[in-house]
């Protein structure tokens, strides 16, 4: 459904990184990891159409994105940006109805029954309840579900999801991880960055690793979250250890425990 | 709310049209309104001076405001006022050299006009040449930067001016005042802030939308740089008009909108027609005090900065919940 293909991506002709090859079906999850400036963000905006790509291109359903309308764009792919404080104070409500907005005519303003789409929005993520409350003082997590909400209501079948839990504490962050997983499972084409390769690992179908100006790695958690990759990326020894209920968590190769002794 | 407002809009259009140097009896003014005939000379009252001066500062008052709102929500800056883009310096200096010139006053409000839209033009464009990645910045600051000149340009044009008889003119028309509107004034900016007011009114949710930023905006769906180009057409088209009839008329842009999402919240599709309702009414009965209280007409600019900088204080105090 999204497909970059021999994708070069950067800033005023200074390229960030090229050969990118990356898709995203529905049902699945892409995890995109990468040391920071390693052109996550970049790559973000170049697969949403938000900056032109500087080589090759990015498919949506098939198409070419720079043939697409913002609002045909905006009916196949919603963008899930990192939850940040508004200038002026939305209800969250108001917030979930501006996802409807490429569903209605240019004139137009929000019908009930976008109202209703939107409320089914919020009670699908379980914060209904917080409809009539100001976008600006509900917590992090919250904010950050109010904006997955925005993007369900866009009626979109692919999500792009900008580190939907940095900053979070981790009540916070297991409640939108679950809602993520959620979300895979009722259908929906997720592409996901995050810092977090343990996340990755639990989550995705596929990861894509970005750094020194390439893809790093591409495959399956298995192959790409490998110790030897991890270390090369991120320019620390790493090791992968196993935990006793059988998942797999990454730590420093060189970490002394301390004792409990 | 909104049909709230336009009831306090009628009842400050009547209050405006009955008080005067020459008070009306409100009975007369009522039935004249409605097509009876009335004695002289309150027919020549009501119909040549009190009604186009308070349709004027209807309309001068609305647009400013309903200006105000969108240049606040596009800009994403609750301390925005019309003239962010340089549009009153631009027009100010026009009128200003219109009469320098000495020309007819028909001619010192189409100067003020022109040059208050080639002052935004030449705004956008430069901002548009300069191929920022943060264009919202970029043209915020060409705006201060044309502005700042054409401010010159008004210092230069006082200079020069003849101290006796143009220099007060020039420092009256700088301060805004409606007395000496005519009917045939009305008839010619009317349509044009009407006409900036129709997009504004079309647009109202996708403007809402530009206010969460350009990324997300586009990622919405919204063509950001069309509805931005438009809007910013159509505000400069209502500003500039309303400069050019009333002269530099300050706060109301910025004030009102504030007042108005205390009432409505912040939502742009609810704060275009409570601001433009509520910036109608305020400027009409600012207008009836400027020519009441004192034997002299006041300069509007006065009396507004006069209510306004009290009110915004205490609108900042209350309203840290608005936009904060």
């Amino acid at each position: 459904m999204l497909e970059a293909r021999d994708l070069s991506i950067g800033y005023d002709r200074r390229v960030v990184a090229s050969g990118i090859e990356v898709a995203v079906k529905r049902g699945e999850i892409l995890c995109l990891l990468g040391p920071n400036g390693a052109g996550k963000t970049t790559l973000f905006k170049t697969l949403l159409g938000l900056i032109p790509a500087m080589a090759g291109e990015v498919h949506l359903n098939g198409q070419p994105l720079a043939t697409l309308s913002r609002a045909e764009i905006a009916r196949a792919m919603a963008y899930v940006p990192q939850a940040q404080h508004l200038e002026f104070a939305y209800t969250v409500l108001d917030v979930v109805l501006m996802g409807r907005t490429a569903h209605l005519g240019p004139f137009a303003g929000p019908r009930p029954a976008d109202r209703e789409r939107a409320h089914a929005a919020l009670a699908s993520l379980g914060i209904d309840d917080l409809a009539s409350a100001d976008v600006n003082r509900i917590s992090g997590g919250q904010r950050q579900l109010c904006l997955i909400a925005r993007a369900l209501a866009q009626d979109a079948p692919l999500l792009v999801m900008d580190e939907p839990t940095a900053s979070l504490d981790l009540g916070n962050r297991l409640l939108v991880l679950d809602r993520v997983r959620t979300l895979r499972e009722s259908g929906y084409g997720i592409v996901f960055s995050t810092h977090d390769p343990d996340q990755a690992r639990e989550l995705s179908n596929h990861v894509a690793v970005i750094a020194d100006g390439r893809l790093a790695a591409y495959g399956s958690p298995d192959e790409t979250l490998t110790a030897a990759t991890l270390s090369a990326v991120y320019g620390v020894s790493v090791a992968i250890e196993r935990t006793e209920s059988g998942r797999h968590v990454v730590v420093s190769a060189n970490n002394t425990r301390p004792s409990t002794q | 709310m909104l049909a709230a407002l336009a009831v306090c809009l009628l009842i400050a259009l009547l209050i405006g049209s009955v008080v005067g140097p020459f008070p009306l009896p409100i009975g007369d003014v009522i039935a004249a309104v409605f097509g009876a005939t009335t004695a002289e000379p309150t027919n020549t009252i009501l119909f040549q001076i009190r009604l186009p001066r308070v349709l004027a500062a209807m309309l001068v008052g609305g647009g400013l405001a309903a200006a105000g709102a969108t240049y606040q929500t596009l800009f994403r800056n609750p301390l925005v006022s019309p003239d962010i883009l340089g549009v009153s310096a631009g027009a100010g200096f026009g009128a200003v050299l219109g009469i320098l010139l000495s020309l007819p006053v028909l001619a010192i409000q189409g100067l003020g006009f022109v040059m208050g839209l080639v002052t935004v033009a030449v705004v956008y464009a430069l901002a548009r040449a300069l191929h920022s990645q943060n264009e919202v910045l970029v043209l915020v600051l060409a705006g201060i930067v044309v502005g700042a000149l054409a401010g010159a340009g008004i210092s230069l044009v006082k200079i020069l001016a003849d101290p006796y008889n143009q220099l007060p003119a020039i420092t009256f028309w700088l301060l805004g005042s409606l007395a000496g509107i005519k009917p045939i004034d009305v008839a010619g900016f009317a349509p044009l802030v009407i006409l900036g007011l129709v997009p504004l009114a079309l647009l109202r949710w996708r403007v809402g939308v530009l206010s969460l930023g350009d990324d997300e905006a586009r990622a919405l769906g919204v063509n950001v740089v069309v509805v931005r180009g438009i809007v910013i057409a159509a505000a400069t088209l209502i500003t500039a008009s309303a400069v050019s009839v009333s002269g530099v008329i300050g706060w109301i842009g910025l004030m009102i909108p504030h007042m108005a999402r205390l009432l409505v919240g912040p939502r742009y599709d609810r704060v275009l027609p409570a601001s433009a309702l509520m910036g109608a009414a305020f400027l009409v009965l600012i207008d009836a005090l400027a020519r009441t209280v004192a034997r002299i007409e006041i300069p509007l600019g006065l009396l507004t900065a006069l209510i306004g900088a009290p009110v915004f204080v205490w609108l900042l105090a209350r309203s840290r919940r608005v936009w904060s």
